[in-house]
């Protein structure tokens, strides 16, 4: 399995280069569309392995290798290119190393260790057993079950520091007992990072030489790589009463208020929000037309990042059901509304709450930059903030977004995004029909 | 004869009161002085700071001693930082010339701190901190929200032992999880105490390895605006918090700290435990419960212990499946008694 360090000294037909890359990004899209599923690890595993099988495989391992390698460095080209590009291509790439990681033999992963620079040995039978019950307190202590792991690893705890802090390693005499699972992290951590460097350097290269010297050759295959298959189908219309996981993406950036935008890219961030915004946001997520099942993929697929599967199912999932009054005393909520947002008081490590109220004003500021307002109209919110009229200052900043002006004003979440979806698609009729004439 | 009994008797009262009057309580300069004259050891901590380098077979590095940063603080609050010294009788020179009311222990640098300015010439950062022992900085004035007996820098022999519990537990762990040997614990000179790990390892970790050492002995999370500061998720402890629980914390919190700081005499004070119980019903039950409780004649001895064991009693009854109570007595004694560290671990700089 290659780690991608240097460039290949291959030769390439340039159909090659175009089919090989477009091979590679089904893959990765579909890999994309697995986690936005909320796949569990397993699932995931599969998922890869028969992606991969399909793909990119070929009789020949050198032939398939060869495809891997190209492919990987042709599509560095098309994702060098912006944040956003970057972004995802690393998540992808990150998320299939770490899956065909796991489906390699022990030998193979031994000298990818090495390659990386962890050559740890594995932790012999007898010494083992003798540390089996720690090692085992250790896994059910950070919410594993019990004896799922039976490849340890001895590493001086300097080498895991990460580890050592969220005490999710046994410690003992200055060594840290590392399961293989954990290993797997520090590896695909690495090779994060050093894909991280390279895309960097990438881009550099690529606006500074590589752009023009290939205009005729391989710049068009490489941005028209990137505008075919960069995220889902935006020009699909959508159902106005029902939205699924998929789309919530896209929605947040044209038809959520700030509040519910903030929300979305913490959970994005942290893989977790706590109480206050898994209310908030997932009433409104409730109101936009999210349903109970969908409901429960989207805030997987983000919590099991951080804290597994199995903990979401015992203890997120249950809430999520009450909320849409299949548990305890089966109340249907009802989304929060302006009022009762403004009023909440977030603290240390909350993200609910209505940011106009309290954000600092230069965190609003860049928020409301990040929404495409500036000018006049973003220090016209502003001032709206400063005397205490958070709505207004939401209405204004729909008002500058949308193009159009609001007169019964903001006071539910869910109002200001099926208002905006009733703009969007008004537009979407008048442009339809405008190419119709 | 009677008279010159008298005599004598006023002549010896007279010399104790003049002795009195010539030795002030307190701090002074002047005691200062006639410690550094003849008590410091100037020797011995030397040839700790030098860690065998003072020695002259082949493999010491005879620059070592010489690139250790010490700081003085001087009676005016001047603070003199970079002072460093190539033999015991310089130190012993120093300071008997300087008397300086604190003296710090820096890292050691690339080079002589005392030389750093001809190296910062050459443009690359060659004057940098290479080695510094371990450190960790407890206050009891940390535990002021869980002790009732003082506050502030104040101390007795009822809240002592929370920095007794400190040692416990921090030296068992540096021991035996981390594999250190070379320990130094001392009283900070105030409210506390301070613990140097000076094992060559210790010395040369980093600032991440040191901060991941702190988290590892981090439980409690003061500072927010939460009542409830321990918590204790998982459906068992990590080794090493449960080995502290068993070993130490829940001994020393039932046998001496429920006493000792009273911590079930009085409403506010039983409300105060009863924040921590996640469970409005269960902690009413137990409220309702001692309130008809005081009027029966129990002595003060008996209220701490029986309340504890009804307040387990409760929570343990398996009758309430909420899942925060699980954890939810050790989540007390871990809130009264387990370290408080303060989180700025001494850094390399």
């Amino acid at each position: 399995m290659p780690t991608y360090r240097v460039a290949p000294q291959l030769e390439v037909r340039l159909e090659e280069f175009e089919l090989f890359a477009i091979d590679r990004l089904r893959v990765l899209k579909g890999i994309s569309d697995g986690l936005s599923r909320g796949k569990r690890p397993e699932e995931m595993e599969k998922l890869v392995s028969e992606l991969w099988k399909a793909h990119m495989r070929h009789q020949d391992p050198a032939e398939t290798l060869n495809k891997d390698i190209i492919s990987h460095f042709v599509l560095r080209l098309v994702y060098c290119r912006t944040e956003e590009l970057r972004k995802w291509f690393l998540s992808m790439e990150n998320t299939l190393f770490r899956y065909r990681f796991r489906l390699e033999s022990p030998e193979s992963q031994r000298l990818l260790m090495s390659e990386f620079q962890l050559p740890y040995k594995a932790l012999p039978h007898s010494e083992f057993e003798a540390v089996k019950d720690k090692l085992s307190q250790v896994a059910r202590s950070i919410g594993q079950s019990a004896s799922v792991e039976s490849v340890f690893f001895k590493v001086p705890f300097e080498e895991v520091p990460d580890l050592v802090a969220s005490r999710r390693v046994f410690l003992s005499k200055g060594y840290a007992y590392v399961a293989m699972s954990q290993v797997v992290s520090l590896v695909v951590t690495q090779f994060r990072c050093n894909i991280s460097k390279a895309l960097v350097l990438t881009n550099r290269k690529w606006t500074a030489t590589i752009k023009e010297q290939e205009k005729d050759r391989l710049t068009p295959i490489v941005e028209a790589l990137s505008n075919a298959y960069f995220g889902p189908d935006y020009s699909q219309p959508n159902d106005a009463t029902e939205i699924s996981p998929k789309d919530i993406d896209q929605l947040a950036r044209t038809s959520f208020p700030l509040c519910m935008r903030h929300m979305l890219e913490k959970l994005r961030e942290n893989h977790h929000l706590k109480h206050g915004g898994r209310m908030q946001f997932g009433l409104f997520l409730k109101g936009a037309g999210l349903k109970l099942e969908d409901a429960l993929t989207f805030w997987r697929s983000e919590f099991s990042q951080k804290v597994g599967s199995e903990r979401f199912d015992k203890e997120y999932a249950y809430s999520i059901r009450h909320n849409y009054g299949k548990e305890g005393k089966r109340t249907d909520y009802t989304s929060y509304s302006c009022q009762k947002i403004i009023s909440a008081t977030p603290g240390v490590g909350d993200h609910h709450g209505c940011p106009y109220r309290h954000f600092g004003e230069e965190n609003l500021r860049a928020a409301l930059n990040n929404m495409g307002v500036g000018g006049n109209a973003l220090e016209g919110i502003l001032d709206k903030v400063k005397n205490r009229h958070y709505q207004l200052a939401c209405t204004m900043t729909f008002e500058a977004t949308h193009g159009v002006s609001c007169d019964t004003g903001i006071n539910h979440p869910n109002q200001y995004f099926s208002e905006s979806q009733k703009v969007l698609q008004a537009k979407n009729q008048t442009v339809q029909s405008q190419l119709s004439t | 004869m009677g008279d010159e009994r008298v005599e004598a008797m006023e002549i010896d009262g007279q010399q104790r009161q003049e002795v009195a009057a010539a030795v002030p309580d307190g701090f002074n300069a002047d005691y200062l002085r006639i410690y550094y004259g003849k008590l410091f050891p100037y020797g011995d901590f030397f040839k700790w700071l030098a860690y065998g380098n003072d020695a002259k077979h082949p493999g010491c590095d005879q620059s070592y001693i010489g690139r250790r940063e010490l700081s003085f603080t001087l009676e005016n609050d001047i603070y003199l930082r970079f002072q460093s010294f190539d033999s015991a009788a310089e130190l012993e020179t120093s300071i008997k010339e300087k008397c300086p009311f604190k003296i710090d222990i820096g890292p050691v640098y690339s080079v002589d701190p005392a030389k750093r300015h001809a190296y910062a010439q050459s443009g690359n950062n060659v004057f940098v901190p290479v080695e510094r022992e371990l450190i960790f900085d407890i206050d009891i004035s940390d535990y002021d929200d869980v002790r009732y007996c003082c506050s502030g820098a104040d101390t007795c022999l009822d809240c002592w032992p929370l920095m007794t519990i400190v040692i416990k537990i921090l030296d068992t762990s540096l021991r035996g999880d981390f594999g250190f040997n070379h320990i130094l614990w001392v009283y900070s000179g105030r409210r506390g105490v301070h613990c140097w790990v000076c094992d060559s390892r210790a010395r040369k970790l980093s600032n991440e390895q040191r901060s991941a050492i702190a988290d590892y002995f981090r439980v409690y999370k003061g500072g927010e605006n939460s009542l409830k500061k321990v918590s204790l998720t998982g459906p068992v402890l990590h080794p090493f918090l449960a080995r502290s629980y068993t070993d130490v914390l829940k001994c020393f919190f039932e046998d001496k700290l429920l006493h000792s700081q009273q911590l079930f005499a009085s409403e506010e004070r039983c409300q105060k435990i009863l924040e921590l119980i996640p469970d409005e019903n269960v902690a009413s039950e137990l409220h309702d419960k001692w309130q008809g409780n005081r009027r029966s004649s129990i002595s003060k001895e008996d209220v701490n212990a029986a309340r504890w064991e009804q307040l387990k009693t409760t929570l343990q009854s398996g009758k309430h499946k909420t899942q925060g109570l699980r954890r939810c007595v050790e989540e007390i004694v871990f809130s009264y008694t387990y370290p408080r560290l303060d989180m700025e671990v001494c850094q390399s700089t």
